[in-house]
């Protein structure tokens, strides 16, 4: 009961809070919304008893990488009039329309897609133990790829950094 | 569900029951480092205590001052600033476990509110959280001192959160375990286990990082009067501004907890295991009071000895009476009582729950103990200059952060 509860304020506030990210103006207020959002997706994480990648979830995106997204956009100062709404025009009509329709038909197939109950998860699932096995075990290729990877980014931005 | 509600609020009373009384410490201790009295003028009926009722005095003038909100500030997120600011530093109290756990009907009681296994993880995550605030509020301000000191505060938190992460993680490794009980449990009483003696240098890097997260000297950047008037809070009047101050306080007492719960042992008395605690909890309790009525009577008979009549020609000249005597008639009563009672009898409850009392009273010393470093080197050393802060957080604090997180793994696995 009280589960149920916390999933519909939870994902209630996730979305909420992404609407408002979208229909605003100042970008600094978006990123705020968006990490409101983080913070709704990082509780229903814990919901599905993953604690550890709630944590993360705030920790990396909301605590990090939104921290610099806010740093740089009040670094770059926009001025009032550069923030306007976008007009709405007749291509621009066409685009949402084609895209609302294909979402309709891929909801509707989706629910078509009859319920199965998911299996109860064992004992320890989603805690540290259990996902930094996992990692280093069964996944330690993609693991390692995506740390290459962002080393990869890391030493890009160094270079596009010193050019000037 | 009261038991929680409990757990919950105590804590949290607790620490801000703290804050005025740190305040007034800083006060004090500032004054007699640089060689004055301190603040001692507030006066009720003449009755000053020292300066204690300057605090009163603040809360009364910063509840009842006028609450000004500039015209062209971002209003929704001028508000939300010092609430975002007060909340991170409160809510990390949650995980942190004030004595050891004691066995009721068969359950376990812990003594923190929430025992998450990803306990240093949630604290990180909240401290990270808290530089929203202190961002949101020199933007919103529409200032540039505030724009500049945010600016200036995030850059530098987000520098040394790398460096705290890392001290971090050398713990976790001698530890093995992200629940702050199971890394307080390793230490053990034994003092050559806490972790400071075993990786003092992830304690001092820790030490720096937590300076530098709670923004108090040498690492106040972000509010450098000289450069910056105030740095993010210039706009905020009142209780938001008072707010942003008791925020600084509740992060300083935060981060005495967890060196302390990380470092030194947590709740763990010197030389003295759980085990040790709980049986010898009677002749334990007899001493403990004893000790505490001699204490009484030594600070009394201390205050009582600086009355001299005419010292100050008015009311102060009985303050010393006032507390003195209360003081050693406690002690004298307290001393008496014991040695007149003899030993005490204490069930199995009553054993687990000495021990406990004693031990969250330990944590409790230890902690105030950081509080007052806190202060005594906001005292004692000058402030950063902002590129010797940059490059000391990246180029120093990092790589060292990397050599200690190498040396423990290596330990570890030799």
């Amino acid at each position: 009961m009280s589960e149920i509860f916390l999933f519909y304020l939870f994902g209630g506030l996730s979305v909420l809070m992404t609407l408002l990210m979208i229909f605003q103006t100042n970008p600094v207020a978006s990123a705020i919304y968006l990490v409101g959002a983080f913070f709704g997706l990082a509780a229903l994480y814990v919901l599905l008893s993953a604690p550890f990648v709630a944590v993360l979830q705030v920790l990396v995106y909301a605590g990090a990488i939104m921290v610099l997204f806010t740093f740089v956009i009040m670094l770059l100062n926009i001025r009032k009039e550069e923030l306007v709404y976008d007009r709405v025009t007749w291509r621009k009509t066409a685009v949402v329309l084609t895209a609302l329709f294909f979402a309709g038909f891929l909801i509707w197939h989706f629910l078509k897609i009859p319920v199965v109950p998911f299996a109860p998860v064992e004992e320890g699932f989603g805690e540290v133990h259990k996902v930094g096995r996992l990692m280093f075990s069964k996944y330690l290729i993609p693991f390692e790829l995506t740390s290459v990877l962002l080393l990869v980014a890391i030493i890009g931005a160094l270079v596009l950094g010193k050019k000037e | 569900m009261l038991v929680l509600i409990l757990k919950i609020l105590i804590p949290f009373l607790l620490i801000f029951n703290l804050l005025p009384l740190l305040i007034w410490v800083e006060r004090k201790g500032s004054a007699y480092i640089q060689d004055r009295r301190g603040p001692n003028r507030a006066s009720f009926f003449g009755i000053r205590l020292g300066g204690l009722l300057h605090t009163i005095s603040d809360v009364i003038k910063l509840i009842t001052k006028e609450d000004i909100i500039p015209a062209h500030v971002n209003k929704p997120f001028f508000i939300l600033a010092p609430f975002l600011v007060l909340f991170v530093a409160c809510v990390t109290y949650a995980v942190i476990p004030f004595a050891h756990p004691i066995e009721i009907n068969g359950g376990i009681f812990t003594f923190q509110a929430a025992d998450l296994n990803v306990g240093i993880l949630y604290i990180l995550a909240m401290s990270s959280l808290g530089v929203f605030g202190v961002l949101l509020a020199g933007w919103s301000s529409n200032n540039k001192y505030s724009l500049l000191g945010g600016l200036r505060s995030s850059a530098q938190m987000f520098s040394y959160e790398i460096a705290m992460g890392l001290a971090l993680l050398s713990v976790l490794l001698l530890g093995g375990s992200l629940e702050l009980s199971a890394l307080i449990d390793d230490q053990t009483a034994a003092v050559w286990r806490w972790n400071f003696i075993r990786n003092p240098l992830a304690f001092i890097l820790f030490l720096t990082a937590v300076f530098a997260e709670a923004n108090r000297l040498p690492f106040d950047l972000p509010e450098g009067e000289s450069e910056l008037v105030a740095g993010y809070h210039v706009e905020y009047s009142s209780m938001k501004f008072a707010m942003f101050f008791m925020a600084e306080y509740a992060h300083m007492i935060v981060g005495s907890a967890l060196i302390t719960a990380l470092f030194f042992g947590g709740w763990q008395v010197p030389f003295l295991s759980t085990e040790f605690l709980r049986t010898n909890a009677e002749s334990g309790l007899f001493m403990v009071l004893l000790a505490h009525g001699v204490l009484f009577m030594i600070i009394g008979f201390f205050l009582l000895g600086k009355f001299k009549s005419g010292k100050y020609g008015d009311k102060r000249d009985y303050e010393v009476i006032v507390i003195g005597l209360p003081m050693t008639v406690i002690g004298l009563a307290l001393g008496l009582y014991t040695l007149l009672h003899g030993s005490f009898q204490l069930g199995d409850m009553g054993r687990q729950v000495f021990a406990a009392v004693l031990q969250f009273g330990v944590f409790m010393a230890k902690i105030l103990f950081f509080c007052w470093v806190f202060i005594w080197i906001r005292w004692t050393l000058p402030r950063f200059r902002y590129d010797q802060l940059m490059h000391l957080g990246w180029k120093v604090m990092i790589p060292l952060g990397l050599a200690s997180v190498a040396g423990t793994a290596i330990v570890m696995v030799l």
